[in-house]
């Protein structure tokens, strides 16, 4: 900051403080020339106003706040440039920048923490770290296969589930309508410990192009959603469904495999077990096989750290397996 | 004409005046100084102007009024980062005229709400939050998803706010030329989509 506007800030705080003090004063005084306690000498709608001092309590009240007022410039930054006796910051915010450092870049804390003046939020992690840090240190280093045996982990993942999954997947971890399910055992991607920490930490592009991409008229859509409904056992109209089965051979067998068991490795849903991502009417088969789908799982790690998601990641399995 | 306490009291004018130079002090020490100030006034790194659609969907934004429940400033408090990511800092702001800091959360702040969910879920919220949040007050949206964009102020809007900042090239004239085509016969469902994916990944 530039001595301009160190002046620009400094000065008028401390006027308007000193000016505070002075009109304070000058109030006290009795000056009107009239004796305490008698009448000024006119009245508003029949009020008449009377010559009494200012009530103690107040007065002492406005001494002691320009007092705290002071006080408090010399502790805390206020007075420009001037860091305060403290040093106190709330955030690493401006640190660094007259040195040509980007705000809130790692150098700017690197620097407050060489000059020892830790921000407030920089402390505040700091003692969290040190009370949570282990706890979640000790959950990584265990391997899922033992986290799913911790009940204490299984709350902890409990608990972020409902802060940051339960938005898509429900409270009950049930999912809706284009959100799956993780209590069901049934897995686009794979249901294994490991798979799953890689679906939360790395996130899913599930990608189904209307029809499949495939040359695939409007008329056929029918026969397929009726071959659909007979890979899952359910009841369908022969004629169609036979129809069907020859369109799907047109290419869907790529994704969803020759039997319909589908394949993990690039999300394509099992159509022979009878979970319904998208609805499980007919018309809403249909839609799924006309227009596509897609589905997006946002990647955690960024967000949540893998320590977390290491958690979480034993709490999504403990669901199908109890 | 004597100067005193009466004087003042009985003329309303004067003491407007008054009044308002005795306020005014505060704002000349507190806010004038930042509009000078380089680390209010310059973006942070890797900070990306918003394109011709996620403009038209900040309007929407401002025009449903979205941020009267949502704020979109998180606070250097450690119970805030942890659900929100990384506090806000000026520089990520210094493009948004007006800015959406809001000042209310009945709704959770939005300042990193970008890539935190699939488009897909963005789409069923706004059209009725009820269907993936059971327990939301929410209101719903659904004209979003009809009503379309003509895009015929897109261009201008993007050249008004690049007029704010000639030093930061926000956009090249090809951008401002193909900003109608950019965002002519979407949604205002899909604006809004993009608007909200975009926001807060300057820095986190």
């Amino acid at each position: 900051m530039s001595i301009f506007w160190n002046v620009w800030i400094i000065f008028p705080t401390l006027l308007v403080i000193v000016g505070c003090f002075l009109l304070l004063r000058a109030c006290s005084k009795d000056n009107t020339g009239v004796k305490e306690g008698e009448s000024m000498g006119h009245s508003f709608d029949g009020i008449e106003e009377l010559n009494n001092s200012l009530p103690k309590w107040w007065t002492y009240m406005f001494y002691i706040s320009i007092v705290f007022g002071l006080i408090y410039l010399a502790l805390y930054p206020g007075l420009g440039s001037y860091k305060g006796l403290f040093g106190w910051t709330s955030s690493n915010q401006s640190i660094g920048y007259e040195e040509g450092i980007k705000a809130d870049s790692k150098a700017a804390v690197e620097l407050a923490k060489a000059e020892n003046r830790l921000s407030q939020y920089d402390r505040e992690v700091a003692a969290a770290d040190e009370k949570f840090g282990p706890i979640f240190a000790a959950y990584l280093a265990t391997p899922l296969e033992d986290l799913v045996k911790d009940e204490e982990a299984l709350k902890v993942g409990g608990r972020l589930f409902l802060q940051n999954c339960a938005q898509c997947h429900g409270s009950d971890a049930r999912g809706s309508i284009g959100f799956p399910n993780l209590t069901d055992n049934n897995w686009l991607y794979g249901g294994e410990l490991a798979t799953i920490k890689t679906s939360i930490m790395n996130g899913r592009n599930g990608m189904m192009p209307p029809k499949g991409g495939l040359p695939i008229e409007d008329s056929e859509i029918q026969g397929l959603a009726e071959y659909v409904f007979k890979l899952s056992g359910r009841d369908h109209d022969a004629t169609l469904a036979a129809q069907g089965q020859a369109s799907f051979m047109k290419g869907c067998f790529a994704c969803h495999g020759m039997d319909g068991t589908g394949n993990k490795f690039m999300g394509a849903p099992n159509l022979t077990d009878d979970a319904w991502l998208y609805g499980s009417s007919r018309l809403q088969v249909m839609q799924s096989i006309a227009n596509g789908r897609s589905g997006v799982m946002p990647a955690w790690d960024d967000i949540l750290g893998e320590e977390k998601v290491h958690v979480i990641s034993a709490y999504v399995y403990s669901l199908s397996n109890k | 004409m004597k100067f005193n306490h009466e004087l003042i009291e009985k003329n309303i004018g004067l003491l407007g005046i008054f009044t308002v130079i005795a306020i005014s002090f505060g704002g000349l020490v507190q806010i004038t100084p930042l509009i000078f100030s380089k680390d209010t006034t310059e973006p942070v790194e890797g900070l990306i102007p918003y394109n011709a659609l996620q403009i038209e969907g900040r309007d929407i934004y401002v025009r449903e009024g979205c941020y009267n429940c949502h704020s979109q400033m998180i606070r250097p408090l450690r119970a805030e980062t942890e659900r929100y990511g990384h506090y806000s800092v000026a520089g990520e702001s210094v493009w948004d005229h007006p800015f959406q800091w809001g000042s209310k959360r009945t709704g959770p702040d939005l300042a990193r709400v970008g890539g935190r969910y699939s488009d897909k879920w963005h789409e069923v919220h706004l059209i009725n939050p009820r269907d993936v949040v059971p327990q939301s007050n929410m209101p719903a949206y659904p004209w979003l998803a009809e009503a379309k964009l003509d895009g015929k102020l897109t261009g201008k809007k993007m050249q008004i706010l690049s007029n704010f900042h000639p030093d930061d090239n926000m956009y090249t004239e090809e951008e401002i030329a193909g900003a109608q085509a950019a965002v002519e016969g979407k949604t205002e469902l899909e604006a809004l989509i993009a608007y909200l994916q975009s926001l807060g990944h300057a820095l986190k």
